[in-house]
């Protein structure tokens, strides 16, 4: 009889630590928000209401959809552009790299930099493209150009290579594992039955490190379509993503129920995507 | 009888069938002339000269590292040689990729796509031989019918059984029709009881579609039951190229006769030769050899006897020679027959084995510690020199 009423106790403690966890910090909080997002804004703060009229705004007032399309274009060019260098990168480490040790320490070298502060990892990028940056510098010392170039930094250019670098690891990391996965021997047997090395790809290897590309793709759109300060480092004036405009919300434009109602409507997105990489996922699950 | 006539005719047979078609039977479907396979200093396959004839059955024998699937793998254009050539039907192929030869590989643990039904994978081969559309259906049908498992078109390879996934590999590669068919450890990843009723299907298929097989393997009895032709593989080189009969009943080499079934070697000294008819001294004893090697050298020797072809029989009863005598040392029951291990007078062991055909009751023995004569046979020896 202890020793099953220590079980129950334990086992209470085990599921109960997580899920108290899940519900004080995720949960409530989003409860919160939500219920933030249908109040209404009223001169000096907001007071308690059931009403739309924030969802109304952001839908109908353009520089709202502006700013969600943006993002989403920018979160999309950042994981194309990750899918682009890490799937050969991956590949070239997994097929073609004869010697294990190479192929541990070229891994190590894209995973060390997510040891890395962020901050310091976004703030380098100012330092490579700003006007007295080394790009500049490079360019002018070149001949290449006459004057720095201002137009590197602060655009959606600077952003979508300083997200593609601080995020690609995340692409890099699913790729690898699944291309690692697939029989080095269904190669040969493509080969073997006419297909050269290019068709061999596209009909073999890619479709085998599907899963890989996806969860890839997934995880580098998510983090991008929320990030906030790579916009506020390198982004500029034109480079605002639905982060920053929800912390200004909450921040100089003291208009907590519009920011809640946008922080809501990014948290559908977000979930939207991922349900539907799980479903591509789950669809395209091959046993090896 | 006439009409058969007519056709036995001088010249009938050659017009039915046309002069390149005899010539092409008359030529080897596979020629590789001093082929060799060098890694660095290591070698893998050493300047090996091999025809295969056209619907041979042909196996590679050996243990791991004898150079036997890196032979198989230069065929297939898997490994590029380091010397000589591969001829496919009297042209050269040494330097073409495995997609343009016309040669088809079945892999050891098949390689099978995963992520593509059993109908789609057997169809990947026909699609750039330009087979397409309902084309491509008849063939893949036909394909799957050879094997026995039309019902598994739409299934995906994890879903089948080993042996399943085995007969879909084979129709892959047969459904292309390629003048040759590679098999690499064909049955290796299944279990005994389907790999002996594989060996006879397999081999039975071979018959039916007249395809050139050439099988790597290092299962011995597997070689045996399947092949028209062995090659005896040893560290690069080939031992010995023959029949199951040859290589059996005569082995070139003691590696030979060790590999291929069990030998009792035995070391003897030679006391006199005439021909192939010579007489040694084995334990004490004179023992005489009706096929023995014509020139023979030294005069320390090897002889090699099959359990089976030894009988211990009972003293004073065999004529003359060839008879051993030792003192039995132990009996151990194999359930097909008996094998009693003998200790003679130099202190070397033989086996010999006994069919029980009424069960081990009923059959009378020599217990471990009696005194048996053992009868050899003369043209039931192996000699060989002892270096070889």
């Amino acid at each position: 009889m202890r020793h099953r009423l220590f079980d129950k106790t334990s086992r209470t403690l085990i599921m109960g630590i997580p899920i108290l966890w899940i519900v004080l910090f995720m949960l409530l909080p989003y409860g919160v928000l939500l219920t933030y997002s249908f109040w209404l804004k009223k001169y000096p703060l907001f007071v308690p209401a059931f009403q739309f009229g924030n969802y109304v705004t952001l839908f109908t007032d353009p520089q709202y959809m502006q700013v969600l399309l943006r993002t989403l274009k920018i979160a999309a060019l950042v994981s194309g552009a990750s899918l682009l260098l890490a799937y050969p990168f991956a590949y070239f480490i997994v097929f073609r790299l004869q010697s294990a040790r190479w192929r541990t320490v070229l891994f190590m070298a894209v995973i060390a930099p997510l040891w890395v502060s962020y901050l310091l990892r976004a703030y380098v990028w100012k330092t490579i493209l700003g006007t007295e940056g080394i790009l500049n510098t490079a360019l002018i010392g070149l001949g290449i150009v006459d004057a720095p170039v201002d137009a590197f930094l602060y655009s959606q250019f600077a952003m979508v290579i300083t997200l593609t670098y601080i995020f690609i690891p995340f692409m890099v990391m699913p790729i690898y594992a699944a291309l690692e996965k697939i029989p080095r021997n269904l190669d040969e047997a493509s080969a073997d039955l006419g297909m050269s090395a290019i068709q061999t790809f596209f009909r073999v290897t890619v479709p085998l490190s599907m899963p890989g590309i996806v969860a890839g793709f997934t995880m580098t759109f998510c983090l991008s379509f929320g990030d906030f300060i790579a916009p506020f480092l390198v982004g500029g004036p034109d480079g605002l993503m639905v982060a920053n405009v929800i912390t200004s919300q909450f921040g100089s434009a003291l208009n907590w129920p519009l920011g809640s109602a946008l922080a809501v409507v990014m948290l559908i997105l977000v979930l939207a995507i991922i349900s539907v990489s799980d479903w591509i996922e789950q669809s395209g699950q091959v046993e090896l | 009888m006439g009409l058969h006539d007519e056709n036995l005719r001088p010249g009938a047979r050659v017009s039915a069938v046309p002069v390149s078609k005899i010539m092409a039977e008359a030529e080897p479907v596979i020629q590789l002339k001093g082929i060799s396979k060098h890694y660095g200093s290591v070698v893998g396959v050493d300047h090996v000269d091999l025809s295969v004839r056209n619907g041979e059955f042909l196996t590679l024998l050996g243990p791991s590292g004898c150079g036997k699937s890196t032979l198989l793998r230069m065929i297939g254009g898997f490994e590029t040689p380091t010397g000589g050539t591969v001829h496919l039907a009297g042209e050269d192929i040494t330097g073409l990729p495995p997609q343009r030869r016309d040669v088809n590989m079945m892999f050891q643990d098949y390689a099978l796509f995963p992520h593509m039904s059993v109908g789609q994978n057997i169809a990947y081969g026909l699609l750039m031989k330009g087979i397409r559309g309902t084309a491509a259906q008849d063939r893949v049908r036909e394909a799957l019918r050879l094997v026995g498992l039309e019902d598994k078109i739409d299934q995906r390879p994890h879903q089948l059984s080993g042996g399943q996934r085995q007969r879909i590999a084979l129709a892959r590669a047969i459904v292309r029709e390629p003048k040759v068919l590679l098999l690499d450890e064909p049955l290796s990843a299944l279990d005994a009881k389907l790999r002996e009723q594989m060996q006879v299907e397999l081999k039975h298929m071979q018959e039916r579609l007249g395809i050139t097989f050439i099988m790597v393997t290092h299962d011995q009895s597997e070689a045996l039951v399947m092949s028209d032709r062995i090659v005896v593989m040893q560290a690069g080189n080939i031992a010995q190229d023959g029949t199951p009969e040859d290589l059996y009943e005569r082995p070139a080499s003691p590696y030979v006769a060790n590999f291929i079934g069990t030998t009792n070697f035995l070391s003897a000294k030679l006391l006199s030769q005439e021909g192939t008819l010579a007489v040694v001294e084995v334990a004490g004893q004179k023992i005489t050899i009706s096929n023995a090697p014509v020139h023979l050298t030294g005069n320390t020797l090897q002889i090699g006897v099959r359990p089976e072809k030894a009988r211990i029989v009972a003293d004073g009863s065999a004529p003359g020679d060839n008879l051993l005598r030792g003192r039995v040392k132990e009996n151990i029951y194999l359930g097909l027959g008996l094998r009693t291990v003998t200790e003679l007078a130099d202190g070397s062991l033989i086996s010999t084995d006994t069919m029980l055909p009424r069960g081990i009751a009923s059959h009378k023995h020599a217990r471990p510690g009696d005194e048996v004569v053992i009868s050899l046979e003369p043209h039931n020896i192996f000699l060989f020199e002892a270096g070889s």
